[in-house]
């Protein structure tokens, strides 16, 4: 993108840490939801609220590390205009495809301790 | 359930908004106010879907599974998880059903977020860049799809086994 004096400039950086973050945050909770179900002692440690077990904890931890990631993500790309955006894309994809794949009981049923 | 039912509902009117969210398409004044109905719409439905998460994660869920009394011969119908676990015929839809839909639902307010906060600061440049729009297109329909899916599963659940 090209700027002049009185157009001002817009830069998809920002954009692409909130795509990119939101995905790694649904990857991360997926990655709880699978380490809970092959770890007991990891779903105890992420039993932060009894009534509601373990999913308190992988919420919760997921949250975390998806608006730490758009923090840190947003800082760094801020100014950026992303080259090869594509790349991003398939990042982006996998990331969440990769999520939807972990919270599928078959799935994350193949790593539950015994 | 009523909040998920707005979010389903309003994400027909998000999602063709998104899509035809093209500067050959609008006038400059048309984009704008486009925009503007499009920010307003997605951050609905992102309060939707953070408000039905948090309340059925930490109230109804709490209820589902509560463990019941172990007093011989209580009756499990005020203990849906247990209920539904005392039937071969009925396990699944907590195996399944409920393990599924407790965790899916908590991917579509994390994606809803990324998709309001792009529309609100970013909006022109979704107007200039079709690879934008197009991720942002994904991101807004997979957070419907695990929406649906859990509001879904949500309602076949409470037929079998009813919350109170």
């Amino acid at each position: 993108m090209t700027s002049t004096d009185s157009t001002p400039q817009y830069f998809d950086g920002p954009v692409w840490a909130a795509i990119i973050s939101a995905s790694a945050g649904c990857a991360a909770f997926g990655l709880l939801v699978d380490l809970a179900e092959a770890s007991k002692s990891f779903s105890n440690a992420l039993n932060f609220y009894n009534p509601t077990g373990d999913l308190s904890g992988k919420s919760t931890v997921a949250v975390v590390i998806w608006l730490f990631v758009w923090i840190v993500l947003h800082a760094c790309w801020k100014h950026r205009d992303m080259k090869g955006s594509g790349k991003l894309t398939v990042i982006a994809v996998i990331l969440i495809l990769l999520a939807l794949l972990a919270v599928f009981p078959p799935f994350f049923g193949l790593f539950a301790a015994g | 359930m009523i909040f998920g039912a707005g979010f389903l509902l309003a994400f027909s009117g998000g999602f063709f908004g998104l899509w035809g969210l093209r500067s050959d398409w609008l006038t400059g004044e048309g984009a704008k106010r486009r925009l503007c109905v499009l920010a307003v719409g997605t951050w609905g439905m992102t309060i939707l879907a953070w408000l039905a998460v948090i309340l059925g994660t930490y109230v109804i869920y709490p209820w589902y599974r509560a463990k019941p009394p172990a007093i011989p011969g209580v009756s499990l119908a005020d203990y849906p998880k247990y209920l539904l676990l005392s039937d071969t015929q009925t396990a699944d839809w907590h195996e399944f059903g409920m393990e599924w839909k407790e965790h899916i639902a908590w991917l579509a307010p994390i994606l809803a977020t990324a998709v309001a906060a792009i529309v609100t600061r970013h909006g022109r440049l979704l107007l200039q860049r079709p690879e934008l729009r197009r991720i942002v297109l994904f991101l807004f329909s997979t957070a419907f799809l695990c929406a649906a899916t859990a509001g879904l599963l949500g309602a076949l659940i409470n037929k079998a086994a009813p919350t109170r």
